[in-house]
């Protein structure tokens, strides 16, 4: 009977034979489902939840096609006469910038930027709970704001009605891509993804190389132009020997003022330690705030600003993009509806203690990456090893994949101004209607309910 | 894996288990879960990953005010490690730098590594302190670094649940 029961739940089994699977479930899922597919954001998956994108990602060919058309144009056209005329290290200087551009901003575009996954349905009851503490029946939706002491400075905490909790402090609700990040700097169109906590360090370095990539080419080919010029043709002459070189021009010329400008913006913002929302919204502002305080996430020194927010530890992806859905239970990310309790039979239970034992033993084993209880890894001693072993491998893939470039490329502009305005008031609006909400919304009031149950059938023990 | 070899002589005896295996989620919603406490982030010293220590009045009948604070306290040391900003967390970025990230493909990062020193410990608290007590503490990283959520489990005096506490302390004494 054990090996029955492994194989019962025996990942390959579970997988090759969808119908012992739909017999024994109530959802309607076929197959085993990672959680990217349920995912509630609005963010494209690629590579089977490796890479992440942000749903609107139209201007990330542009970025990547005016970058890899420079650099063809460069290495094609300007290459060969300067290095007959000055040295070979110009393509090679250039190889490397344009990889390191390159790679920089796939980085920026596929890592997960720190999105918070939404409250679980418990969680999001036990918040409400905690306000209503009047416990009473009517339900009044729960105050935006909570106020903390950071640093002996107060802050103030929203609550996001999407995701149904307390945004961590300098969390934002991006609406482009429906998901509060942490840290949250900005969504750039250019890139196609949010900037925020954990791709802010590719974001940076994209734009200064970038600004010293558009520089080097410019530099290169007014040299180019210029040497040409002097072999005793005119001007006109020499542009016309190298066509290529104008567009170049004209390209670098252009992305130079809003590269440079930018990357020194973002230089500023790295070094007092604030993030593009909060210096648009002069959340620390000396206009709006009394005259003790300022940044209170600022060290006050500037290196170590600088090395916080660029060198400091690599956060780890809170989503868990490929981990598995449970069998049975609702998906995690998904609020629509909790499952249906099931009959309560007990003739068809086991011992509720071996059951307590089991689910305990088996809650201990889930963990991020793995397949969560109810998952086919239910058996605690044929698959703990297999557990084991597998979250590492499950682990290492996402952020090793998404390092891996399509081959895809972006164009060189920056993230215009009016992007991050339009964003900030979008922010703004999102949570404006959620505030207008006459009535509780439907999840919102079966969460509710449910997170009363357990209270009226809760007996303390004597 | 001496632990789980010790329950199974109970599985082998009832009957309809393996099909309960896979309704384990289900009978996760069913009377034995209680009630769910959330302990909530301490952000008085900035973002970094901090839990607060105060105990939940529901936890007051089950487990001893010590034993909790020294589970927060750990993990907090433990988040505090992972974040630590100092001489090897800038070489690690540096080099991650100079490498464009592409030495991350082969390096597990220190916050990796501590994460799973902090799996390796949740997991054995919930064995050691919070199983025979009908508790179990979620891994924070599950959800969402934003609370430590600790499940409360309850017998209800169903059939066959006076062995409960016996068999709960047989599986764990060994």
């Amino acid at each position: 009977m054990k090996n029955c029961e492994y194989q019962q739940i025996d990942p390959r089994a579970l997988s090759v034979s969808p119908s012992s699977v739909q017999n024994h479930t109530e959802k309607k899922v076929q197959r085993l489902r990672r959680k990217w597919e349920v995912f509630p954001g609005k963010n494209r998956f690629f590579c089977d939840g490796r890479i992440i994108l942000a749903r609107q990602s139209g201007i990330l060919p542009v970025t990547l096609g005016l970058i890899v058309v420079t650099c063809g144009l460069f290495f094609a056209f300007d290459c060969p006469f300067l290095v007959t005329h000055l040295t070979v290290f110009i393509p090679v200087i250039g190889g490397v910038l344009s990889l390191f551009v390159v790679t920089s901003l796939l980085r920026t575009s596929f890592t997960d930027p720190g999105i918070l996954p939404r409250a679980t349905p418990d969680e999001a009851a036990d918040i409400e709970k905690q306000i209503d503490n009047s416990g009473s029946s009517t339900y009044r939706p729960p105050p935006r704001t909570k106020e903390i002491l950071i640093n002996q400075q107060v802050v103030k905490l929203k609550y996001c009605f999407t995701c149904k909790m307390f945004r961590p402090p300098r969390t934002s609700h991006c609406s482009l891509c429906d998901n509060c990040v942490e840290r949250f700097d900005h969504h750039c169109p250019w890139v196609g993804n949010c900037v925020g906590k954990r791709n802010y360090r590719f974001f940076y370095s994209f734009i200064i190389s970038l600004s010293f990539l558009t520089s080097f080419i410019f530099g290169c080919v007014v040299t180019h132009i210029t040497l040409r010029s002097q072999d005793g043709k005119s001007l006109i002459q020499a542009i016309q020997e190298s066509p290529a070189s104008v567009v170049e021009l004209v390209i670098c010329f252009f992305s130079i003022w809003s590269i440079l400008g930018l990357s020194g913006f973002h230089t500023y913002l790295v070094a007092s330690n604030l993030t593009t929302n909060e210096d648009i919204k002069g959340s620390w502002s000396s206009k709006r705030c009394t005259e003790e305080s300022g940044n209170p996430y600022s060290y006050n020194n500037i290196m170590t600003n600088c090395c916080v927010t660029l060198c400091g530890p690599m956060p780890p992806s809170l989503i868990d993009r490929r981990g598995f859905l449970p069998l049975v239970a609702a998906s995690p990310a998904t609020e629509t509806e909790l499952p249906p309790f099931p009959v309560k039979n007990d003739t068809n239970m086991c011992t509720k203690s071996t059951k307590d034992v089991l689910e305990r033993l088996v809650r201990s084993l889930d963990s991020r990456g793995r397949c969560p209880p109810g998952a086919p890894k239910t058996t605690p001693v044929a698959v703990e090893i297999s557990a084991a072993a597998t979250p590492p491998a499950e682990r290492s893939p996402p952020t090793g994949c998404s390092r891996q470039h399509a081959g895809r490329h972006t164009a060189a502009a920056p993230c215009p101004p009016f992007a991050r305005g339009r964003e900030r008031r979008d922010s703004f609006q999102s949570s404006n209607p959620a505030f207008r909400l006459a009535s509780p919304s439907p999840s919102l009031s079966r969460t509710f309910i449910l997170g009363e149950a357990p209270d009226v059938g809760f007996i303390p023990p004597p | 894996l001496s632990p789980y070899i010790t329950i199974m002589p109970y599985i082998t005896i009832m009957p309809y288990c393996h099909h309960h295996f896979h309704n384990l989620q289900e009978l996760r919603h069913s009377a034995s879960l209680a009630n769910k406490v959330f302990i909530q982030r301490d952000y008085s010293e900035g973002t970094t990953c901090r839990f607060q220590t105060k105990f939940p009045s529901e936890l007051e009948s089950r487990i001893e005010r010590t034993l909790f604070e020294d589970t927060v306290k750990t993990l907090n040391n433990y988040y505090a490690e992972a974040e630590k900003i100092g001489g090897q967390s800038y070489l690690e970025g540096c080099l991650a730098c100079a490498t464009a990230y592409l030495i991350f493909l082969c390096m597990e990062t220190r916050y990796e590594k501590v994460l799973k020193k902090i799996a390796k410990y949740i997991q054995e608290q919930n064995e050691k302190v919070y199983a025979p007590r009908g508790l179990l503490v979620t891994d924070p990283i599950d959800r969402g670094m934003r609370v430590i959520e600790i499940s409360i489990y309850e017998d209800r005096g169903s059939s066959g649940s006076s062995s409960g506490s016996s068999s709960v302390s047989g599986s764990t004494a060994r």
